[in-house]
């Protein structure tokens, strides 16, 4: 336990010190409310008011961007630069490890979508979500299943250097099909079939109907599912492609 | 004094290439053993299973009583393992990086006293990656340290080294000599191994050509070079009987009255001894 919470403390102090990779999983769904929620805020979308609609949509991409594109550079880059195998010649047990890099991604996206539901409750005047139990259970179903891509993800990634490219050309399109950003609705047909199949298209559905329509989390299983069904490809790649020490070696 | 690595017979493939063809070696605790090799030997592989990041194919290993392929975190308090690249976060200062890391241990070094040990005093609040290269290796040494380990893998520490910072390095490592620790170290540096090791294991496309100490591996050439300039041409004469072949060259230019310009008489040096260990 003792080497657990040492792990989660590094992790945390390890993140907000890079101040790239905060600014990139971290910041930028938050700049990004702000830009979108005062472009269409005071709109209807889809049936809801824009900025309820946005923050949803941010925290849909958040965990995008935190627990997918992030952890898997992050990941990435320590494994490429050697730190993962030595972290593995210490005494530290590499699930303690791996639990507490999971666990601080965790607080990271769970300090962000905080920020984004006291933002939109001061700016744009959107009221705090009722469901909270239901919330935090999205946050962490959809949390996990992400992170679970992203370590997957790790395995089709072999440098460094090309980590951010590729993880990019995954995960951007991908926050812009599932619908974070605007409406699915108004998309063509063939976006609309690629976003039917994306998990951040049912994670983003989740937690509209969550703080938006003010569901139970129960209530929404073909969405858990979906999510949790992707949450499992991500295991099994993870599984397959997660490695503790660089491609050369 | 017990033995710290008993090695048996070890090998290793990577697909059809043999890369160790069976070797044999032991390190007694509190010494410093060299792995001597050129590129592509068989070091780095041969560390790397005893420090249990690969798998053997066969022959027995084992370090500190354990075999590293099965040996837990408790056998991970007792070793200390810098890896021949950097490995380090960027953004942590000196100091953080060694509380990182000490926090894996039970029983730690003072991070302060770590940093004295590998010369960084004055780079302690300063961010990993505003540090030199050989800054940054010092610091790697240091990681490998603060667990207070009992064995230390040290795989080639100074490459990249300018010269005062390797005889700094070198200076470290016999300090931890002196407080006990066993070294195993890899390098291709010549001088490095004689200056460092009690003994030393030359190895040669996966198999040791070579074991001894030091002294002993010079010790076994028979041959002498005997260098002069003779009319302004320069002589290499080898011989066996170094002795009476110098008696013979002085008397004559004793005789002819001349001196015998620019005499050297020397032993092959470790370096020739390697050079032809490990020639192709």
């Amino acid at each position: 336990m003792r080497l657990f919470w040492h792990e989660l403390r590094t992790e945390q102090v390890l993140f907000w010190r890079n101040r790239e990779a905060a600014f990139f999983t971290f910041f930028l769904p938050v700049i990004f409310f702000l830009i979108f929620g005062a472009i269409y805020g005071n709109d209807t979308v889809a049936g809801i008011r824009g900025a309820s609609f946005l923050e949803a949509g941010m925290i849909g991409y958040g965990v995008a961007s935190t627990a997918f594109a992030g952890l898997a550079i992050t990941m990435v880059i320590r494994r490429e630069s050697g730190v993962l195998k030595r972290i593995r010649a210490t005494p530290l047990p590499p699930w303690t490890y791996l639990v507490a890099v999971l666990v601080s991604t965790f607080v990271t996206f769970l300090i962000e979508a905080a920020l984004l539901i006291g933002l939109g409750r001061v700016l744009f005047h959107v009221g705090l979500p009722p469901r909270a139990f239901s919330l935090l259970g999205a946050l962490v179903i959809g949390a996990a299943s992400f992170a679970a891509l992203g370590l997957g993800l790790t395995g089709f990634v072999r440098s460094a250097e090309g980590s951010s490219a590729v993880v990019n050309f995954v995960y951007l399109p991908m926050a812009i099909i599932s619908g974070t950003f605007f409406s699915p609705n108004r998309y063509p047909g063939f976006l609309k079939a690629i976003a039917d199949v994306l998990p951040l298209t049912y994670f983003t559905r989740l937690t509209r109907d969550v703080m938006v329509s003010h569901h139970h989390l129960w209530s929404e299983t073909g969405s858990l599912a979906v999510v949790l069904a992707w949450g499992v490809v991500g295991l099994a790649a993870a599984i397959r492609g997660f490695r503790w020490q660089p491609r050369d070696a | 004094m017990s033995s710290a690595v008993v090695v048996h017979g070890l090998e290793k493939r990577y697909g059809d290439r043999a890369a160790l063809r069976g070797i044999d070696f032991s390190i007694e605790a509190g010494e410093v053993f060299g792995l001597l090799g050129p590129n592509g030997a068989g070091k780095t592989t041969t560390v790397e299973i005893l420090e249990g990041y690969r798998k053997r194919d066969g022959g027995s290993v084992e370090v500190l009583g354990a075999d590293p392929q099965s040996a837990g975190g408790a056998w991970r308090q007792r070793i200390g393992v810098m890896l021949q690249s950097s490995s380090l976060y960027p953004n942590l200062t000196v100091r953080e990086s060694l509380t990182v890391f000490a926090g894996y241990y039970e029983r730690p070094r003072d991070a302060d006293e770590v940093i004295e040990i590998v010369g960084l005093e004055e780079k302690r609040g300063d961010r990993v990656r505003t540090l030199s290269g050989g800054q940054q290796r010092r610091l790697d040494l240091a990681l490998a340290l603060v667990g207070d380990p009992e064995l230390v893998f040290l795989d080639e520490p100074t490459t990249g080294f300018d010269p005062g910072a390797r005889r700094a390095a070198w200076e470290t490592v016999r300090n931890l000599r002196t407080l006990g620790k066993t070294i195993l170290l890899t390098t291709h540096y010549l001088d490095e191994a004689a200056q460092l090791a009690d003994r030393l294991a030359v190895l040669r496309e996966g198999r040791i050509v070579r074991e001894g100490r030091p002294s002993e591996l010079t010790g076994g050439a028979v041959v002498t070079e005997i260098r002069y300039r003779l009319d302004g041409r320069e002589v290499v004469e080898r011989t066996r009987e170094p002795t009476q072949r110098l008696h013979e060259l002085t008397a004559e230019a004793l005789a002819r009255g001349e001196e015998l310009v620019e005499l050297e008489v020397r032993r092959p040096t470790l370096e020739d001894v390697y050079l032809e260990l490990t020639a192709e």
